[in-house]
């Protein structure tokens, strides 16, 4: 037993030392697994939203699951349910924020087109105040939807450029 | 349903409870602006020592426009008793209730930002669910459904 020597680097075998890619398609390919949501939730989507981050439909096999009660840890802000106009100051807020690179998606009909609301107090869209990457149709939408919604929008950020130098950078 | 307690009710309030009817098991009394304080106070008396709410209904084009509504219950009786008062566009003013109801100051304020009736001696009448800066009274019927006061700039396409 004491003869036996664990190398700390292992001599190479030949096999899958290396790969070679594209800048691009690596970091979108490693940025779209690890989705931090972080849950802007304010009306009755919040129970559907519930459901599919939980066991039977768990959002963790797609690397969204875990959500982050800090803007500035979070890179998918998800605005369930009815933004009113006292509420849009936050919401706005809550997304600049965030840190680049950062997604936004709109949960259910009232997040992106007001839903069946049209009056003095609700915010007809959060698309009005930021720009939102996936939109999910639904009062409320079913967990599938959810989900076709984040695989639509890793389907986005895997083709997306992604600069490691900006301009604001 | 719960005649003869309004029959008591009626006749422990004499003439201010002139204009009454029960309707839909709530004793309704009709009553003038100016006779309001009254009324409630000989009420709270009687033992409607909870008051539930107070809201308005927009009779836009009819010469009083604006009809208050006041609900008080009975713990004891287990009734309910609705007061109804008529008030002017030019004017709608009633009479505070904070002196006999504390609870009076959160509705009435309500009251005054969506229909836009002034309570005569309550001070504080601030908005309380609109934000500070909106124009306007959103439960008057003359107020378009359109009308929006977003206190974020829209993006460019959404002005």
């Amino acid at each position: 037993m004491s003869d036996k020597v664990i190398p700390i680097r292992p001599e190479p075998t030949g096999a899958f030392e290396y790969i070679s890619t594209k800048k691009d398609e690596l970091i979108g390919w490693a940025r779209k697994f690890s989705l931090f949501p972080y849950p802007f939730v304010t009306a009755c989507c919040a129970m559907e939203f519930m459901a599919v981050s939980s066991t039977p439909y768990d959002t963790d096999r797609f690397g969204a699951a875990l959500p982050r009660f800090s803007p500035r840890q979070s890179d998918l802000l998800m605005v369930v349910g009815t933004i009113n106009h006292k509420q849009a100051p936050i919401l706005l807020k809550v997304y600049e924020q965030m840190c680049e690179p950062k997604w936004v998606m709109a949960f259910g009909a009232c997040a992106t087109s007001g839903g069946f609301y049209q009056n003095y107090a609700t915010l007809l869209g959060v698309d009005r105040i930021v720009p939102v990457d996936v939109y999910i149709p639904g009062c409320p939408p079913r967990p599938e939807m959810v989900i076709d919604g984040i695989m639509k929008l890793q389907d986005k950020i895997a083709h997306e450029r992604h600069p490691i130098l900006t301009q604001r950078f | 349903m719960g005649a003869p307690v309004f029959d008591r009710v009626k006749s422990d309030l004499g003439a201010l409870a002139e204009d009454s009817a029960v309707s839909h098991g709530v004793l309704v009394i009709g009553v003038a602006p100016d006779g309001v304080l009254p009324l409630v106070r000989a009420l709270k008396n009687r033992g409607f020592d909870m008051f539930l709410d107070v809201t308005a209904v927009d009779w836009l084009g009819q010469a009083a426009r604006f009809e208050v509504v006041w609900h008080f219950y009975s713990t004891t009786d287990k009734v309910r008793v609705r007061v109804k008062t008529r008030v002017r566009e030019e004017q709608p003013e009633v009479d505070s209730l904070l002196s006999l109801y504390g609870s009076a100051a959160f509705m009435e304020r309500e009251c005054h930002e969506m229909y836009g009736i002034r309570f005569r001696g309550n001070d504080d009448l601030r908005p309380l669910l609109l934000y500070e800066g909106f124009v306007g009274h959103p439960l008057r019927k003359d107020y378009a459904k359109e009308q929006e006061q977003p206190l974020v700039p829209y993006r460019e396409g959404f002005q």
